[in-house]
């Protein structure tokens, strides 16, 4: 039976998608385990591209891998989690593991049968040659949704400002006068002692 | 063919591999942290399935807005992160037990 090459890059996305993100949860060391975070966002993506949301799958990468996991690895890097690689109780609870995915993904899996859902008819998925998802995506995201757009936007300064001042380190040692400092004459500050 | 449900199939035991990492992780926070992610991940898959068999955009936009709040809570959840470290000196998961009963 040919296969064609949807079905191909569908098979090698979805495997690699589920090979890294059981990774992600075997593997021992965290910077290997980011690792693998970001080879299955990576795959997600190519599953994405295959869906026809082509914007969605390039900010996957650009946003999700190039911004968040490059956040996680520096904190994986900063931490310098060297002596806690040993994952003691991973053995003991390994069953209750297994039974949990397999109980989890059994019943998603039985619930969403294709003759549930009401799809469009397969010769109406594929999209003309000038089909532009940003601008689908736009022609929605600015009209009808505008205000969950500023929301999110909000929602993201918040965040900011959550992040800095959880860290925040008031330093009582040295303070900047930056009017004093440009207020100098530089014929002043040298002076030559022969 | 891949139908719609093939790719609910996937996105289902990629939530289950996030939900059994969250499970079995007994030491460290930060695998906490990815595997919530791999959770989001796989609700993302799902409803960019569902747009596009479906044939509306709406579900593209929802996977937008979740995509900003799972970058805004992974660069939170961090910030805690490091401030739990710098506190307690590990993030290994059962030693944060000071609410324990």
């Amino acid at each position: 039976m040919p296969i064609s090459f949807e079905q191909l890059f569908f098979w090698f996305f979805a495997a690699l998608l589920l090979f890294s993100a059981l990774m992600v949860i075997v593997l021992r060391n965290p910077v290997q385990s980011a690792l693998a975070l970001v080879m299955a966002f990576i795959a997600s993506s190519g599953l994405w591209m295959l869906l026809s949301a082509e914007f969605l799958s390039l900010i996957l990468i650009l946003v999700y891998v190039g911004a968040v996991m490059t956040l996680f690895l520096f904190v994986v890097m900063t931490l310098n989690l060297d002596k806690d690689i040993q994952k003691e109780g991973f053995v003991r609870y390994l069953p209750y593991g297994i039974v949990a995915l397999v109980f989890i993904a059994g019943l998603i899996i039985y619930a969403l049968k294709q003759q549930n859902f009401v799809t469009v008819p397969p010769d109406s998925l594929t999209h003309p040659a000038n089909y532009s998802n940003i601008k689908v995506l736009g022609e929605i995201l600015y009209t009808t949704y505008a205000y969950p757009f500023e929301l999110a936007g909000v929602l993201l300064l918040i965040a900011i400002v959550a992040a800095i001042s959880l860290d925040l380190r008031t330093s009582k040692g040295k303070k900047q006068q930056v009017s004093e400092q440009i207020a100098t004459d530089p014929k002043r500050q040298v002076r030559l002692v022969k | 063919m891949i139908g719609l449900t093939s790719y609910l199939t996937v996105s289902a035991v990629l939530f289950a591999l996030g939900l059994a990492g969250i499970i079995l992780n007994r030491k460290n926070l930060i695998i906490l942290l990815m595997c919530v992610e791999l959770l989001l991940l796989s609700v993302n898959t799902n409803l960019v399935a569902f747009s596009h068999f479906f044939a509306k955009a709406e579900g593209q936009i929802f996977v937008f807005f979740i995509l900003t709040v799972a970058a805004a809570e992974a660069a939170i959840g961090l910030a805690i992160l490091m401030v739990l470290f710098r506190n307690k000196g590990t993030i290994d998961v059962a030693s944060f037990n000071s609410l324990k009963g």
